[in-house]
């Protein structure tokens, strides 16, 4: 593929507003998981939940949007810069030249959850004020920030579960090698709600402590909450040394199960080959491997048959959701920054909370950081469907 | 102005009043009346009973209509990428989900849960014909129709690939229906393929419209049908399907997001009717 730059990226979750919190967490080895004291949930669970979501005031011509997720949606544009480097492409590329690409799983789906505990008794309406495009609907992250930034061109939500903040940066190298647009906002928002905690809760997927991928008693998942986001640009002739590039994209389906991935990987195994085929690379090339690393007994077993398969047991690789928890729809989003972060500052960010690993898997799992510099990392996202994508960022040199 | 270019090989229909697009051509050209009635969404054969028994109204909708496309260019599912689009997902499911999460016992059953991700349709569609191919699972709201489209335009063009675009939605029960009034299910279906082949209906080339006024949105002839392609986001592409079943060489625009829209110029290439 013709690579792309990364102009601009920020990323905001439990473990931190922003990319200089985010990255002294990874330094740190500092979890944002905590247990779960969300709205009147009473399950026994840890989450990653972001500080300050509901003291954002969304600006009053927009303030219909206002829900837990567009809330986060602002708290994450307004960090680093990201907001104003969207205005800086708007004014180079026009308003109707720069794609919007946001992936959710729920959306504002909170918003409708409060609004049937207030149904009229005898009707059974909702209340009046429930608006449900811009809250509920599963564009409406999209309709939010579109309106923020008054972009006029293409906008779409990609939403297949916990790979689509992953597939956003596929649809928009798509429109952008069409030559539809210069530049795409591609990013994840995704926050906590009832649907997913006692969803995962009644599949027996999440665990009741903070979750353990790749551990030999690893027992499910903690959700997590993020809004991560990129600029994708087609690259400059001259680019700076620590410049971030997506190179290769890889996307299948498992054609398996609705919530159980593939047994032998194989899907993810075919986004992987695919990814690299795409970056003209081969596994060696490839330093650093950010896993999809739910923490489910059948993720991590898969995940891993595939890795093995392709690159052997030595490609050091770890899960961040030790750190974040599972932010699901914004994941993809959320780990392409943290892979951003790995190859501008040398850094292998460890799994957290592992303690002894499976021998099963077989991967070389880092328990520690390691600093070294790095060329070409892979992030993995898997979702429910059966839906895989991988992606492979480098440096410029 | 860009403009990319795909050849539609296939094509499946199903809605009020429109059971199939062999049939539906002739209504949609006028040459029959239109007559509305419930849309009969048929049992999903080529799932395995479990997944049948499991699937809602969105993933009977998606895989009949995905199906008489694929079965009408006469390929096979398994090797098609796919870009399913809808305005949301299973709204029955939805209901019950957040009916049971206000009551005092929140316990949401497993299947109730994997339902609910927007792309269940894609992922049932991916079972029942063994596709492990590249999806795409979309969102616009009243725009999706033309997201659909134009995510797999630009498959078709950039990955050089055959592609199946199926877009489709289905109604919320009360209280959400009133919220939310989207009438009936209503899917369309097309295969849409890089080069011109003896499976070619017709060529479509398509280009975003800078909301200038001359660009109105293409308008159904027959008023009901007008009211289905407002109601229901998917039938935003109705008036494409009404050119190509009147054999015109044309343009329609189609609505898409606020005052931009898409213009699809249409050379049909049918050399009879079904």
């Amino acid at each position: 593929m013709n690579p792309l730059l990364l102009s601009h990226f920020t990323a905001t979750s439990s473990i931190g507003l922003g990319l200089e919190p985010t990255l002294d967490a990874l330094r740190q080895r500092r979890a944002g998981l905590l247990p779960c004291a969300f709205e009147t949930v009473d399950l026994t669970s840890f989450i990653g939940e972001v500080t300050g979501v509901d003291q954002v005031t969304l600006p009053d011509h927009l303030s219909h949007f206002n829900c837990r997720n567009n809330r986060l949606a602002l708290l994450g544009l307004n960090q680093d810069g990201f907001s104003d480097a969207v205005r800086a492409a708007i004014a180079k590329y026009g308003s109707q030249r720069v794609g919007l690409f946001v992936g959710t799983s729920t959306a504002g789906i909170l918003q409708t959850e409060l609004a049937y505990r207030q149904r009229d008794p005898l009707t059974g309406a909702l209340p009046a004020d429930f608006n449900y495009r811009t809250t509920h609907n599963t564009f409406s992250v999209a309709d939010f920030t579109r309106d923020y930034f008054g972009l006029t061109g293409p906008a779409v939500v990609v939403s297949s579960a916990c790979s689509s903040s992953a597939k956003v940066f596929a649809s928009a190298r798509r429109m952008i090698d069409a030559g539809l647009i210069d530049a795409a906002v591609v990013g994840g928002v995704d926050s906590l709600c009832l649907t997913t905690l006692y969803g995962f809760n009644s599949l027996g997927l999440t665990s009741e402590q903070a979750c353990r991928p790749f551990d030999i008693q690893r027992n499910g998942i903690s959700i997590g909450e993020a809004a991560a986001f990129a600029l994708l640009e087609r690259p400059p002739e001259k680019l700076d040394d620590d410049a971030i590039l997506l190179l290769g994209i890889g996307e299948s389906s498992d054609a398996y199960h609705m919530s159980s991935p593939h047994p032998e990987g194989l899907g993810a195994r075919m986004a992987m080959q695919d990814a690299l085929k795409m970056a003209g690379l081969q596994p060696s090339d490839i330093d650093y491997i950010n896993l999809h690393g739910t923490a489910t007994q059948s993720n991590d077993t898969a995940e891993a048959k595939a890795v093995k398969h392709l690159f052997g047991t030595t490609v050091p690789s770890s899960s961040t959701k030790g750190q974040t928890g599972h932010t699901l729809g914004a994941a993809g989003g959320l780990e392409a920054v943290i892979c951003a972060l790995a190859l501008q500052h040398h850094l292998m960010p460890a799994g957290l909370n592992t303690e002894h690993l499976d021998p099963n898997l077989g991967l070389n799992y880092l328990l520690a950081n390691r600093e070294q510099p790095l060329s070409h990392v892979l992030s993995n996202s898997f979702g429910f469907g059966g839906t895989n994508c991988s992606l492979i960022f480098g440096r410029a040199t | 102005m860009t403009t990319l270019t795909a050849y539609i090989e296939g094509i499946g229909l199903l809605g009020p009043g429109l059971t199939g697009w062999p049939s539906s051509q002739a209504i949609l050209s006028g040459q029959e009346p239109y007559q509305s009635q419930k849309t009969i969404l048929p049992p999903p054969a080529l799932l395995p009973s479990a997944e049948r028994r499991r699937s809602g109204a969105i993933v009977k909708l998606t895989l009949a209509t995905g199906l008489e496309a694929v079965t009408a260019a006469g390929l096979d599912a398994a090797t098609l990428p796919s870009v399913f689009s809808a305005s949301g997902g299973d709204g029955e499911n939805c209901h019950a989900i957040c009916e049971m999460l206000a009551s005092d016992d929140r316990q949401i059953s497993p299947t109730r849960f994997h339902n609910s991700v927007h792309n269940a349709a894609a992922g049932y569609w991916s079972i029942a014909t063994g596709a492990m191919t590249p999806s795409s699972v979309l969102s616009a709201y009243d725009a999706s129709f033309g997201a659909g489209l134009l995510e797999a335009m630009t498959q078709v063009v950039i990955d050089n690939t055959h592609t199946i675009l199926l877009a489709c939605d289905t109604p919320y029960p009360e209280p959400l229906h009133s919220k939310r009034p989207i009438s009936d299910a209503f899917g369309i279906s097309l295969v849409l393929a890089p080069q011109q082949s003896n499976q070619t209906l017709a060529k479509i080339t398509i280009r975003l419209t800078d909301a200038s006024p001359s660009q109105q949105v293409t308008q159904m002839n027959d008023a009901e049908l007008e009211h289905l392609r407002t109601n229901i986001p998917a039938a935003r592409g109705l008036p494409l399907l009404q050119s190509i079943a009147m054999q015109q060489h044309t343009q329609v625009i189609l609505d898409y997001l606020g005052s931009t829209h898409i213009a699809v110029d249409i050379t049909s290439c049918q050399t009879k009717l079904a």
